[in-house]
């Protein structure tokens, strides 16, 4: 059904090289995020997939047919673009019925799913709107709606959720999961933020300059990453790195630690530090420790009662410890 | 933002500009009426009388009147049609990535910045000429007897170079829209299944309706009063095939010296260009809100 694969697909613009060449398999029913910083060819990735973009090189298969040369609407494919891009003048109904429309679908039958669809998404209610008369979170469900009464293979979301706010986020999020759930359609999504990525995926693909990092689910990446780029991406707050003498003990160039694998202690610990700032969140209290190393971020329990100028003690948990090669890569 | 006090005050200063655009506007206006109510020809200077509606019968019944309002509709109909589907095709066209870009963009401005009454000696002389113009040697180079463009259809050719002046204006005002339109929008009906034509139709059209209604209003206010055009090309002739309503008042006043009935001319067009906007307001004005 939805099952994508990329062989060696390469996007250049000019004499950039936007895309090295990339494999990457995609299952149907998965839900994969293409995570990375900003700049690094997420979107330009997922145009390459929708057909938006012509690729320079490689081959596109869609369930098992080469749509390399597919036009956009051949592919099967839906969009929810970072923008909505939805069409302000027409309503909401006429919004999501477009693309039936265009597939010259009985107008029973058009309307008998964009009302379905408008039943899912919570927009019965808005159906004689206008776009611009939404607020961010509704604009946010008609342009799902829009792409759900399709049917399509996969779902394709370029960072869908940027333009709203924190709480909204959360909320859409969950939404987006759950439609997952019961659609059980393949949906890509691309993001900058690896709290989604994490939170969403069944398979994470982490990018950087183009190129594939790393793939894997969210709690292999966590526990087992790659190279130093994923370790330090995975991971809220980011892990710690050393290098130098200390790192050279464990036999490794450098050596990561997450903040949540650190004891701290007031008395006693293998390296000590001051407290620079403390941010106290009830559930969890965030420390900047100041060590010989340079500055550690430790994950401390909520109570914990620390604050600047405070000396602590730092123990790392040896068996949580991550090693690294002067390249970057992990040692094992 | 606005309190009272800042609300006060902003009427107040910009009340002289409003006080001298008044003035501006309703002296003219008013020695116009006054005119049109008065006999007052320049060749019989010193015999001015109040008439009452006698200048606008005259005017009203002039032979030459009717022609001129048919005359009228179809020179600003003929180069607004011309000007906004022209200026779609080229704003379409202008669109597109291509070499050179820039230089054909300034190029296809270059018409609007050409006096009317320079481009219409330029077509009447250079381009329209049965003897001398491009036109002409055209014709016989593939061995066809040359068409006399100005005496044999004048009306059509001064809408033709109208709309060669005009289609600049157009084609700018529709190409900065076009450039406007969000390409995500595109994508999303290429997405959606919409071919180019549906894309046009139902996403580019919509977007484009504002900048059309503005370049269909303009150009009507401006295009009720061609007058240089026809001065320099026709002369409002052969007969009256391309006298226009404006033309008719030149003639009235400047070339039968009766003032009188020229200022009700004058009184007339204002009525019908009134009737003509609030005709177009109702139509299409509702584009223009937000
Ligand atoms: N149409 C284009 N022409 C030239 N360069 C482009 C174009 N689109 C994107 N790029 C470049 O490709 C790189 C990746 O862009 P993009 O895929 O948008 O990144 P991301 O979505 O991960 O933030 C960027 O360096 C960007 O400047
Ligand atoms: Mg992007």
């Amino acid at each position: 059904m939805g099952e994508i694969i990329l062989k060696g697909v390469t996007k250049r613009f000019g004499e950039v090289e936007v895309i090295p060449p990339i494999d990457l398999h995609i299952n149907d029913g998965e839900f994969v995020v293409f995570v990375g910083p900003s700049g690094c060819g997420k979107s330009t990735l997922l145009r390459l997939i929708a057909g938006l973009e012509d690729v320079s090189g490689g081959v596109v298969e869609i369930d098992g047919r080469n749509a390399t040369e597919a036009a956009p609407a051949e592919r099967g494919l839906a969009m929810v673009f970072q923008s909505y891009a939805l069409y302000p003048h027409m309503t909401v109904k006429k919004n999501i019925a477009f693309p039936l429309k265009m597939a010259k679908l009985p107008p029973e039958e058009i309307e008998a799913k964009v009302q379905a669809a408008a039943k899912v998404l919570n927009l019965a209610n808005y159906l004689d709107r206008r776009p611009g008369q939404l607020s961010g979170g509704q604009r946010q469900r008609v342009a799902i709606g829009r792409a759900i009464v399709r049917n399509p293979e996969a779902f394709l979301f370029d960072e869908p959720l940027s333009n709203l706010d924190a709480a909204l986020r959360v909320n859409m999020r969950l939404e987006i999961s759950e439609l997952h759930q019961s659609l059980k359609t393949t949906m890509i999504y691309v993001t900058h933020d690896q709290v989604e990525a994490m939170t969403m995926a069944d398979k994470i693909v982490v990018l950087q300059a183009g190129r594939i990092e790393q793939v894997g689910s969210p709690l292999e990446l966590y526990r087992t990453p790659r190279n130093r780029f994923v370790a330090g991406f995975i991971g809220s707050p980011k892990m710690n790195f050393i290098e130098g003498a200390e790192a050279a003990k464990h036999g490794a160039h450098a050596i990561g630690i997450r903040p949540e694998h650190i004891k701290v202690s007031t008395s006693e610990g293998a390296w000590q530090g001051t407290v620079g700032v403390s941010e106290h969140l009830g559930s969890d209290t965030f420390l900047h420790v100041t060590t010989e190393y340079g500055v550690l971020n430790v994950r401390a329990g909520g109570e914990v009662d620390l604050h600047h100028g405070d000396t602590v003690f730092l123990s790392p948990d040896m068996a949580q410890l991550h090693r690294f090669d002067q390249q970057g890569w992990a040692l094992t | 933002m606005s309190t009272q006090a800042s609300r006060t005050a902003a009427r107040l200063m910009i009340s002289p500009a409003v006080l001298l655009l008044l003035g501006w506007m309703i002296i003219p206006l008013g020695m116009t009426l006054w005119f049109s109510l008065q006999r007052y020809n320049l060749l019989m200077p010193g015999m001015e009388s109040f008439t009452g509606f006698d200048n606008y019968t005259y005017f009203l019944t002039d032979p030459a009147f009717g022609a001129a309002i048919f005359n009228t509709l179809a020179l600003v109909l003929g180069v607004l049609t011309i000007t906004t589907v022209g200026g779609l095709l080229l704003a379409l066209l202008l669109d597109q990535p291509f070499w050179g870009q820039g230089v054909v963009r300034v190029l296809v401005i270059a018409p609007f910045f050409v006096m009317p009454t320079v481009s219409a000696l330029v077509w009447k002389n250079m381009f329209m000429n049965p003897v001398n113009g491009v036109f002409a040697h055209l014709a016989k180079s593939v061995g066809l007897q040359p068409y006399d463009f100005l005496s044999q259809s004048p009306l059509a050719s001064i809408v033709l170079i109208v709309s060669w002046q005009w289609l600049p204006f157009a084609t700018l005002i529709l190409l900065t829209a076009l450039q406007s339109l969000d390409s995500e929008q595109l994508e999303a009906a290429e997405m959606d299944g919409a071919g180019p034509i549906s894309r046009f139709v139902h996403v580019m059209l919509p977007h484009l309706a504002r900048a059309i209604t503005v370049v269909v209003l303009i150009q009507t206010i401006f295009l009720l009063s061609t007058f240089a055009e026809i001065l320099v090309t026709t002369n409002g002739g052969p007969g009256t095939a391309s006298t226009t309503l404006t033309y008719l008042v030149y003639i009235q006043s400047l070339l039968q010296y009766d003032v009188g009935t020229g200022a009700a001319g004058g009184i007339i067009a204002v009525i019908l260009a009134n009737i003509v906007a609030i005709f177009l307001m109702r139509m299409i004005g509702k584009n223009l809100e937000a």
